[in-house]
């Protein structure tokens, strides 16, 4: 059998099927490996896409990273429907199915401890955006200054309005955080977005995500839902449900399990 | 429906989804097994110091050295109080200038 085997996810075996429309990692809809009590989630890949070599010539491409990381969300997905996944990091790969049983077997003990602390739980993305001091001045900063007096005063102001936003938007943040974590059963604060590459407007503030159990996923969505108005100035973006990916590590946190190697 | 518990539809996922957003999970969370094709995702060259930054916790870039956030006035308090500072000293400067001697250097003869 050619082939290798692309891992998206560790999960306890499930009755639900998955979307049949689900394509998968190189055009392979996904397969369940069932070894003992856990189910790989795993497509067959191409040698010449996904062996050592043409991987990584294929990871520096953004447009071959985008579909592929974008595949590998759309089966994570359909798997967070139906149960609740370990997602794995992009690119987990190995030389037959063999390889996985092996993997499984080694891991077992953290996978069943891992997703029984996630079991019938999702994670929420929060950030928080500021709209920049420049924007928000810019109408204020419309009229011509008469001197270099009143030219002051008004860099002045405006350097005491983004300020007085930033203390603002910090205080909003915080506020948030700690609301959002009390009704979550964990947390994680991730370095902000790069707005260069995420498109949104204004400077990411906050970055967090929650952990909640999928029943009081409501009740979390409209908490967020109730601060959005706030402040003006200060925007709340939410995504989700997502797999628990930020809480999937060894410790419950996004430390690398990683063994000593890379 | 076969959903496990209720879940709400999804938020800002789906096709449209951030790419910022998807990559940040699939490349920097999750678990991290070595499989037989062993690929350092932080040893990519082409993914520019901004995706890794995106893409890598913060504590995985500082040992990258990334670390121009901490003097970003917008990403750090601290860079941002200093920069304020220093905007402040600046304009305590020209003032000082401009109220004492109408900036004689400038002036027309």
């Amino acid at each position: 059998m050619t082939g290798l085997r692309y891992v998206y996810a560790v999960c306890r075996p499930f009755g639900a099927a998955l979307q049949a429309q689900v394509g998968g990692v190189a055009g392979d809809p996904p397969r369940l490996l069932t070894h003992r009590g856990l189910v790989a989630v795993v497509s067959h890949v191409p040698e010449a896409d996904f062996a050592e070599e043409p991987l990584r010539s294929h990871l520096e491409d953004l447009d071959w990273l985008t579909a592929t990381a974008r595949a590998h969300q759309q089966v994570i997905d359909a798997l967070t429907a139906v149960t609740t996944p370990l997602p794995l990091r992009l690119a987990t790969v190995f030389r037959d199915d063999s390889g996985v049983r092996v993997m499984m077997e080694e891991r077992e003990e953290s996978f069943l401890r891992t997703l029984e602390r996630l079991d019938g739980r999702v994670e929420w993305g929060v950030k928080v955006y500021v709209e920049s001091a420049e924007e928000q001045s810019a109408a204020a900063a419309a009229e011509k200054p008469a001197s270099g007096r009143e030219y002051l005063l008004q860099r002045r102001r405006r350097t005491r309005a983004g300020e007085e936003m930033w203390q603002r938007a910090e205080e909003f943040a915080t506020r948030l955080h700690q609301a959002l974590s009390g009704r979550a059963d964990d947390a994680r604060l991730h370095a902000p977005q790069n707005p260069a590459l995420s498109g949104a407007a204004g400077r990411n503030v906050l970055n967090a995500a929650y952990l909640v159990p999928r029943d009081h996923s409501e009740e979390f969505v409209e908490l967020v839902d109730r601060t959005k108005d706030d402040v003006p100035g200060i925007r709340v973006e939410l995504t989700g449900p997502w797999a628990a990916y930020s809480f999937a590590g060894e410790n419950g946190g996004t430390e690398d399990s990683r063994e000593g190697r890379s | 429906m076969t959903t496990p518990g209720r879940l709400p539809e999804p938020y800002g996922q789906g096709q449209g989804a951030n790419l910022a957003d998807i990559l940040e999970r699939v490349l920097d969370k999750g678990v991290v097994i070595a499989g037989d094709i062993r690929i350092n995702l932080l040893d990519i060259e082409l993914l520019t110091i901004k995706l890794r930054l995106i893409v890598a916790s913060v504590d995985k870039a500082k040992e990258m050295g990334i670390d121009w956030w901490e003097s970003d006035p917008a990403l750090s308090t601290n860079a941002r109080h200093k920069e304020l500072a220093r905007e402040n000293e600046e304009l305590r400067q020209r003032l000082a200038e401009l109220e004492s001697g109408r900036a004689p250097k400038e002036e027309t003869p």
